[in-house]
């Protein structure tokens, strides 16, 4: 088995509007859907998490806060798993719950 | 008669750990086989004597008193040997002025018995090695209790024991708490053997209930030790005992009188120990000081939610999300299929069956079982199809039994 990188995003991450109980729905389906990778014994990792805000630096020493809003969608975060093949890899992603918020998921095997 | 013999075993049971700790770590851990000769040397006395002259008014006492003796007996005369036969460490004999009292007290006991659990619990030694020396020289359980235990032979566990020992003398493991900053990492191998020795007690291969319980009962005893010690009571120790009281409750339940195992949804609740429910709850709660959530956190509150006999969402609920957080961190095949059942309770069976066949555990009667349940509300064929793989899986006769029920009822409802 290798290990893959599962990288979400999403065009926007602004629960502000959210109820509580919605977040918590949301929140469940992320954990709901990696337990259920962990449940095949095939997640690796899973990775840390990406605070919203940050900075972006640029050639010729230009520095942007972020978010990122050139960039269409948003790196939200990611996890690592286990698979025999980036097909295999990419079976795994479906379900993710970014894909319910208009988001994709990116599947990239890790060298080592 | 047979009262005064129980009794004895007991109390020889108890004190043969309390004296091998005192003694081992007055003469060190390379001498812990003399200070088993000597214990079970002082028990044979107690027998003889006491056998002819009655129980003394204080059998403890007496036995220290005893074994003090036998003690200072022994090393003094090997120091006489060491003396004459080997002259070359005459020097460092003669500065070790005399030879030193063994000291019995309440506080040199604890002190000592605590020691000698982090001894015991070196990662040095191999996990299954491990228990049979903690039942050994920490609960004091003779040879044939473990062998029983373990459903093997004496020899075994013998040799078992005697490479355990051997390891300890060759890693030059010391009687003696590790560093402060060692502490927790240490404490985990010491919380990990506890709770080893408590499964092997919870899910014994033996039918031996007696050595059943005793062996959880011992693990419990281990545990609220390391209570009574600042550096060693930590959320994650609560959290271990907690777990063990949670799962102990359930001790009057889970038998019949015959001693036939009776299944979770099968059990009378009236028969699970409400004390030990209640002292449960109560190292739970002390658990969740501090932001530590270790493995035993997460399966302590999922057994707190299993003393509640009813069914609601809420439970459920977080029984799955508790199962998710342990897959993180601990994944084994029936933590995996336990999730997936907590995923049927807490979101209906269309997800839950189609996790489950993702889980490709084919060897895992659990499997079919589960596949079987899940099945029932969709495919009545299929179902029977998973429950007869499943009995063809299962080892014991209960199982067998309780899976052909199933069978019986799932025909009954489809009509033959």
């Amino acid at each position: 088995m290798k290990d893959f990188a599962l990288l979400f995003r999403q065009p926007s991450y602004d629960y502000t509007k959210a109820t509580k109980e919605e977040m918590q729905a949301i929140q469940k389906k992320w954990h709901d859907w990696a337990g259920g990778i962990a449940a095949q014994g095939k997640l690796s990792s899973s990775g840390p998490r990406l605070a919203m805000e940050g900075k972006v630096l640029k050639a010729g020493g230009v520095v942007t806060d972020g978010p990122f809003v050139e960039i269409r969608e948003i790196l939200g975060s990611f996890i690592v798993v286990k698979a025999d093949s980036l097909e295999e890899a990419t079976t795994l992603a479906h379900g993710c719950p970014a894909l319910d918020a208009n988001g994709s998921v990116e599947i990239r095997p890790i060298f080592g | 008669m047979y009262k005064e013999q129980e009794y004895l075993k007991q109390l020889f049971q108890q004190e043969f750990a309390k004296m091998v700790a005192v003694i081992s770590r007055l003469y060190g851990l390379q001498h812990i086989e003399i200070a088993e000769d000597i214990v079970s040397e002082t028990f044979l006395l107690a027998t003889e004597t006491w056998g002819a002259k009655g129980v003394p008014p204080n059998p403890t006492a007496w036995l220290y008193t005893v074994a003090k003796q036998k003690t200072l007996y022994h090393f003094r005369r090997n120091k006489i040997f060491d003396q004459k036969v080997v002259p070359q460490i005459r020097a460092e004999v003669e500065n070790d002025s005399e030879i030193e009292d063994p000291d019995f007290s309440e506080q040199n006991i604890k002190d000592s018995q605590l020691q000698m659990l982090f001894a015991v619990c070196t990662p040095a030694i191999a996990s299954e090695a491990q228990i049979g020396l903690a039942l050994r020289v920490l609960c004091g359980f003779g040879i044939d209790e473990i062998a029983e235990a373990f459903l093997t032979n004496k020899e075994t566990i013998n040799k078992r024991l005697f490479r355990a020992k051997d390891k300890l003398r060759m890693e030059n493991v010391k009687m003696e708490l590790p560093a402060e900053a060692e502490i927790s990492a240490r404490l985990d191998n010491v919380l990990h053997v506890i709770y080893l020795l408590f499964s092997e007690g919870y899910y014994s291969k033996t039918q031996n209930q007696i050595l059943q319980k005793d062996l959880c009962l011992e693990a419990l005893r281990l545990g609220l030790m390391l209570t009574e010690y600042d550096k060693t009571n930590q959320p994650k120790t609560n959290a271990l005992i907690a777990l063990m009281c949670f799962h102990a409750s359930r001790f009057g339940a889970r038998e019949t009188d015959e001693g036939a195992l009776v299944l979770y949804e099968q059990q009378n609740e009236e028969l699970w120990d409400k004390e030990l429910i209640h002292q449960g709850s109560r190292f739970l709660n002390i658990s969740a000081m501090g932001n530590e959530v270790s493995s035993y956190h997460l399966e302590a509150k999922i057994a707190y939610w299993h003393c509640l006999k009813e069914d609601s969402k809420e439970k459920w609920e977080d029984i799955l999300q508790l199962y998710n957080q342990l897959l993180l961190v601990n994944y084994s095949p029936s933590v995996a299929l336990n999730r997936t059942y907590a995923l049927y309770k807490a979101n209906g069976w269309q997800p839950a069956l189609a996790e489950a066949e993702k889980l490709k555990l084919e060897t895992n009667h659990f499997y079919f079982l589960l596949l079987g349940e899940l099945y029932k509300n969709a495919d009545k064929g299929k179902a029977k199809l998973n429950l007869q793989k499943a009995l063809a899986l299962a080892k014991t006769k209960t199982e067998k039994e309780g899976i052909q029920k199933k069978i019986d009822k799932l025909s009954d409802l489809s009509g033959g």
